[in-house]
């Protein structure tokens, strides 16, 4: 659980919740939240100009060079097949956080309509579908992706999906809450008096009330979803070798672990850099946006 | 007490019943017919459909449903595809490894996290306190795997301490596992302690006891702590349903003969009897241990009663 465990003592903040304009300066007096930003920013960079940016392209052998040590001309060396790791990194950003990304936002998305749903709908239909979410909860995170992934077979989408999937039930229970409080307000009756249909009284009246801790779990939720993501591809249930993933690139390299360790070393390090970085920023964001979520 | 345990136990059905549905969706969205399958490649379609009577197949969904949810009460799963040995005896094979693992894995992740939480917490501000916050910081954010493998690299490749896997030395070969599937739960754990011990620290009853003279240690242990680690229990309850996920990582790395490792195996294998007993037996000792937990706070707060 590393969104509760990251972020100093609940005594040292002042539990208020702050109107908009002093989040920013928030975010910016925290030193780790802007160091996270910084690494995250530089791993989107990589997400997203990745397949320009390499040294080398990332599936290029070379033969002649298999296993080489860092050097000059490869910074953290050649792998089995004699492809340059680093281009391999930078290009595998695209599927590891790719995936984390895409994962959490499907999450979100869905959780958050459930939520809103169960909420606005009340009664026989909320209780029911709580009781989904409780079941859905009775399962670690990793091993419900673990089964949709066993379903589905493995592969890119699918670990999304999985991912994703594992991240819904937590999201809804999140989005409820404050929805559930917003129902009870004279707003909604008053929206519903001049006219407003169903969908426009949950997208336009009880969305924006959950809103704020949506978006704090979103990013605290990335680290994991990156993770959970890169153990599928390790235990080679994600994304298949001669895509350069960073969990199927750690498998990979566990071969070699006796002689050459950068086969490992590379890739780990590129997942721990990134999982902290969105760690770092996401306790910023709580800070900022939403002190009372702190756990 | 008594009435609170059973209607707990009471609320725990419906959720099984959740799980078992579930469960019994897989085991039908699952791509290929397991009558053909069990029958094997060259039996006539006289055979599968043989077969198929013999598994209670050609039943209706609702029936079979109910058989499924008979016999997995009375403990049967069936066969397994691949050894074809009852299910029941090879998880009860493999939950020895995981039960040892994982004992093993809290006993070090309660006393490392709750010894460095406190530290942190009384020497708020040291450097002993900035340190363990970095470790635990970077702790959160390394994949086990890849914390595994840095492990089996240094303890086992470069020093030759250790052994890189399986169960064949003993104690041994329980240190790295161990340690690894411990460093997580760890972290979090000397984090929230050292918040939860800070909050108290600032409550008034400890100024009280302080004004009455009681000294620092008795201030810490009577009056501190207690109160402290009620939060901590939440957690630990938390950490606990990852040491489960976790375990499928770190046996897989060390090549652990326990559940996780199954887990694995039978998915390979497409082992399904296996893997549906394995996934509802991970659910239910999930809510054993959340069950647990929350019978735990009644121990530490004597405000908690269970009316």
């Amino acid at each position: 659980m590393p969104e509760a465990a990251l972020g100093p003592a609940p005594a040292e903040v002042a539990a208020v919740a702050a109107p908009r304009g002093r989040s920013w300066s928030r975010f910016l007096r925290r030193r780790t939240a802007v160091a996270g930003g910084v690494i995250t920013a530089v791993f989107l960079a990589a997400t997203l100009f990745g397949a320009w940016i390499t040294p080398y392209p990332p599936s290029a052998t070379d033969y002649n060079l298999t296993v080489a040590p860092p050097s000059f001309a490869h910074p953290a060396g050649t792998d089995d097949f004699g492809r340059d790791i680093l281009s391999r990194i930078i290009a595998g950003a695209r599927y590891t956080l790719g995936m984390g990304l895409t994962a959490v936002c499907l999450g979100a998305a869905i959780g958050a309509s459930w939520g809103i749903a169960s909420a606005f709908y009340g009664g026989a239909i909320d209780n029911l579908s709580m009781r989904v979410v409780d079941v859905l909860l009775a399962f670690p995170g990793i091993l419900l992706a673990i089964a949709i992934v066993a379903l589905l077979g493995p592969g890119l989408l699918n670990v999304v999906i999985a991912v994703g999937f594992f991240s819904v039930p937590t999201f809804a229970r999140l989005a409820r809450g404050p929805a559930l409080a917003a129902m009870g307000l004279e707003y909604i009756q008053a929206a519903r008096a001049i006219g407003a249909g169903n969908l426009r009284i949950m997208a336009r009246h009880l969305l924006p009330c959950a809103l704020p801790s949506i978006l704090v779990y979103v990013t605290l939720r990335i680290g994991t979803a990156i993770l959970t993501a890169s153990s599928l591809s390790f235990l080679g249930l994600g994304v298949q070798p001669p895509t350069p993933e960073w969990g199927a690139m750690l498998a990979g390299g566990r071969l070699f672990l006796n002689v050459s360790p950068h086969l490992v070393l590379a890739p780990g390090i590129a997942i721990s850099l990134a999982v902290l970085g969105f760690n770092l920023l996401g306790d910023g964001v709580r800070d900022a946006l939403d002190p009372r979520l702190r756990a | 007490m008594i009435r609170y345990l059973g209607r707990r136990l009471w609320q725990m059905i419906p959720i099984l019943f959740g799980v078992s549905l579930g469960i019994f969706a897989f085991i039908h969205a699952l791509p290929g017919d397991p009558a053909r399958l069990l029958a094997g490649p060259e039996a006539s379609g006289q055979d599968v459909a043989a077969m198929r009577a013999r598994l209670g197949l050609d039943r209706p969904l609702v029936y079979q449903y109910l058989y499924f949810v008979r016999n997995a009460a009375a403990g049967d799963f069936g066969r397994s595809f691949r050894s074809g040995e009852p299910v029941v005896r090879i998880l009860a094979t493999h939950f020895v490894p995981t039960l040892v693992l994982s004992a093993a894995s809290i006993t070090l992740a309660v006393c490392a996290g709750l010894g460095v939480g406190i530290l942190q917490g009384i020497r708020r501000n040291s450097v002993p306190d900035y340190l363990s916050t970095v470790v635990s910081v970077a702790g959160i954010s390394t994949p086990t795997f890849f914390l595994g493998l840095l492990l089996i690299y240094l303890f086992s490749v470069d020093l030759h301490w250790l052994p890189t896997g399986g169960m064949g030395a003993g104690l041994r070969s329980l240190v790295l596992p161990a340690v690894t599937l411990a460093a997580e739960p760890a972290a979090a754990l000397a984090r929230f302690t050292r918040s939860s011990l800070l909050e108290v620290l600032g409550e008034d009853f400890v100024r009280t006891a302080r004004a009455k003279g009681a000294g620092e240690r008795r201030v810490l242990a009577r009056h501190s702590l207690r109160n402290a680690l009620i939060p901590v229990v939440t957690l630990l309850g938390l950490q606990v349903g990852f040491l489960i996920s976790g375990a499928i990582v770190v046996e897989t790395v060390f090549s652990w003969p326990g559940l996780g490792w199954l887990m694995i195996q039978s998915i390979a294998f497409r082992d399904y009897p296996v893997l549906t007993a394995e996934i509802l037996l991970f659910a239910v000792e999930f809510l054993v241990i959340n069950l647990a937990v929350d019978l735990l706070y009644a121990a530490l707060d004597p405000r908690v009663t269970y009316a």
